[in-house]
């Protein structure tokens, strides 16, 4: 599914520029558990962008299905993350003046749903995750783990082929954060998703067939006990 | 989906919309009023104009008496010979002749100018003053003293008394072209001249004249000695001078002036003509005098024109302040608002929504926040209107000597005779000499009667269109400003800077 050759990434800011990524060389396949582990400001979530077509590669090239991402124009990069992408980040980043149903609608915009499909998604999506009577709560009056479960929702009401997780229980309690990460694990075992989660979590690490450990922007994969599907 | 965001994000930030919306509402509120206001000045300018020389004229064209000749017949009541007349004889004079200072020329003039180029009506008229003057001879003779009087009657400084009176009379076209000093829509009761009426001993009165005389349609007054039956009553502009319009060939008959005519009013098809055609005019008549309208406006002085200035040039720049104020608070607000919401967008990024679709949801915002403002904006356009025209004074407005015609009533002592200095004169009663201009040639528009208007502010259709154009323009560079910051940030970028 991906193939990252001699990726690297750096951003040029006002003082010394500073290099995210360096020669990465990664190869995901199609259905996998990816883990992306390493300390803080080495480069994980970089990489999860990339991955992702937020961002472009400064050298090297990242094919994702056997199209480059770093030639597509933004245009064919916002129809790829509208239709293959799913993103859940840490903070949620859900809209706070929408309702967890309307921000799970949020999704199929860029799709050209129809306002009726688009409302029967959400509703669905919402009850995967569990949350089928919040619909119409707004997200501040929603716990931060049933927050994250509508950020899932939203990844996944427009069946991507990839879930990209940055830190998604980064910022919840213990309870929670195993909630989520069985929810996830149970997402991507039923519905065949690659998932990508970048974590620090060896909780979470510990679920994936293989972690890439970034340190200094240098990637090492580590083979772990194959996750069952 | 598109509403249901941009309805909450603006109730989510209801404060600064409204600041945003109320900032744009003032702006528009003050573009609308002082456009109101300056329609007001406007349309008063265009009462004292039309008082001045007529409804719908665009120039007048008239000839400047040659010095020594024209203004008022005089009473010679010793026949010419100087000699005077005997004690206690009666005598009655009632005469009817142009207005001093003004030549009379040939009719065949309107002919002429109706077929310039440009040229959309034109009508000629005959000014005429009608005296009239009564009483009996003493033994003390008519003269000496030095008396000057005004008014429509007085007496000298002893007995026997002597009657003097006089009005203003126009002769006009009996078929209303609707250009000149009388047309049809001034008429509020009775009738206006018809074809049939052209020798007709007929008149329109004004209403103001006809209040003061009493009369009524079917009434009869005295003009040059014989009896005119009322047939309509005007109300015309404030200012206007004239109190009794008859017929232009029996004005003529009675002033046995035959096809002679004093102005001629023209009417352009259009504004930009105007220069040519006065060219044109002044080509084909050398001799004549030709006012446009704005030649008239220039000269127009008083509270009217103190306004005008405040108007055009005060209001003008605070209307223009005050939006260009409007719109930079807006844009900043909304950047500042943006600049709140780069995660927001960054996350609307990652799911695909391409930055074409955030650049119109944010535009969209600056938009109805413009709408609300420019719809707040005319209310508030409305209210300031109708406080201009409810708290405004009556506005006063003369008009430069230059375009007085004639010296009003009473010259004063003059020459060798003085006592009612320009109506005895010559060789006839009195015996003196007078000051050319001076003396009983009826009233000037400028100096006896300065004209009095309300001001009015009424809002005009085009200013609101205009409104509408300024405060949807201020949402769209307010919603600009906001969205290009909102766009220029890659969706990584976005999803960083929080980070």
């Amino acid at each position: 599914m991906y193939q990252l050759t001699d990726v690297s990434k750096r951003f040029e800011g006002s003082g010394r520029g500073v290099t995210a990524l360096e020669h990465v060389n990664l190869t995901v396949a199609a259905g996998e558990l990816l883990a992306v582990q390493g300390p803080t400001g080495q480069g994980k979530t970089t990489l999860l962008q990339l991955l992702g077509g937020l961002d472009r590669p400064t050298s090297g090239s990242i094919s994702f299905d056997g199209r480059d991402l770093g030639a597509l124009t933004e245009t064919e990069l916002s129809d790829l993350r509208a239709r293959a992408f799913g993103f859940v980040f840490q903070t949620f980043n859900l809209i706070p003046t929408l309702t967890a149903q309307e921000n799970v609608e949020v999704a199929l915009v860029p799709l050209h749903v129809g306002r009726k499909e688009r409302r029967e998604r959400a509703v669905k999506a919402l009850e995967e995750v569990d949350l089928g009577d919040r619909a119409t709560h707004l997200p501040s009056e929603l716990s931060g783990g049933q927050q994250q479960r509508v950020a899932i929702a939203r990844a996944l009401v427009k069946d991507p082929k990839v879930l990209l997780a940055d830190e998604p229980t980064g910022n919840l309690d213990e309870e929670m954060r195993d909630e989520i990460i069985s929810l996830l694990e149970g997402l991507w075992r039923d519905r065949g998703l690659t998932l990508l989660v970048v974590t620090h979590d060896s909780v979470v690490a510990k679920r994936a067939a293989r972690v890439a450990l970034i340190r200094k922007g240098r990637l090492t994969i580590r083979e772990t006990q194959p996750a069952v599907r | 989906m598109f509403f249901t965001y941009l309805g909450r994000e603006l109730r989510r930030r209801r404060k600064q919309a409204m600041v945003v919306a109320f900032g744009l509402a003032l702006g528009i509120g003050l573009v609308v009023t002082v456009s109101a206001a300056s329609a007001g000045v406007k349309s008063a300018q265009t009462t004292v104009l039309h008082s001045l020389y007529g409804v719908g004229t665009d120039m007048s064209v008239t000839e400047t008496a040659a010095a020594g000749t024209g203004g008022p017949t005089r009473f010679r009541f010793g026949g010419g010979t100087g000699t005077r007349p005997q004690a206690g004889t009666a005598f009655s004079r009632n005469t009817l002749s142009p207005t001093p200072g003004e030549a009379t020329f040939a009719g065949s003039t309107v002919t002429s100018i109706s077929k310039l180029n440009g040229v959309n009506a034109v009508t000629g008229g005959l000014e005429l003053n009608d005296s009239s003057i009564s009483g009996t001879f003493g033994s003390f003779g008519f003269g000496g003293g030095g008396a000057s009087t005004s008014g429509s009657s007085s007496s000298s400084a002893s007995p026997p008394p002597v009657s003097i009176s006089s009005f203003t009379a126009a002769g006009v076209q009996p078929t209303s072209t609707g250009v000149g000093l009388l047309t049809s829509s001034e008429i509020i009761a009775g009738r206006y001249f018809t074809s049939a009426d052209s020798t007709s001993a007929v008149a329109v009165v004004a209403a103001t004249y006809a209040t003061q005389h009493s009369l009524k349609l079917g009434s009869t007054l005295t003009v040059a000695g014989k009896a005119v039956k009322v047939v309509g009553v005007a109300d015309m502009p404030s200012g206007s001078t004239t109190d009794v319009f008859l017929p232009l060939g029996e004005a003529q008959k009675l002033a046995t002036l035959s096809g002679k005519i004093s102005t001629v009013y023209v009417s352009v098809a259009s504004a930009s003509d105007v220069s040519a055609v006065q060219s044109e005019i002044q080509h084909l008549f050398p001799k004549a005098t030709i006012t446009t309208s704005a030649d008239l406006a220039k000269e127009v002085n008083g509270s009217l024109s103190t306004a005008a200035s405040l108007a055009t040039n005060l209001g003008k720049w605070l209307a223009i302040a005050a939006l260009l104020a409007a719109f930079l608070i807006a844009a900043l607000l909304m950047m500042g608002a943006v600049s709140r919401r780069v995660r927001e967008f960054g996350t609307l990024k990652a799911l695909g929504w391409r930055t074409r679709r955030v650049v119109g949801q944010v535009m969209g915002e600056g938009l109805t926040l413009g709408i609300i403002g420019g719809v707040v904006g005319i209310g508030l356009g409305f209210g300031g209107s109708a406080l201009v025209a409810g708290l405004a004074p009556t506005l006063s407005a003369t008009v430069g000597q230059s375009f007085a015609t004639g010296g009003g009533f009473g010259g004063g002592s003059a020459g060798g005779g003085g006592g009612f200095g320009g109506f005895g004169g010559g060789t006839g009663f009195g015996g003196g000499s007078r000051p050319s201009g001076a003396g009983f040639a009826g009233r000037s528009p400028a100096v006896s009667h300065p004209v009095l208007v309300h001001l009015t502010a009424p809002v005009q259709f085009g200013s609101l269109g205009l409104a509408i154009g300024l405060a949807v323009a201020g949402g769209i560079i307010a919603g600009t400003l906001g969205a290009w910051q909102a766009a220029r940030l890659g969706p990584a970028a976005a999803l960083r800077k929080v980070a």
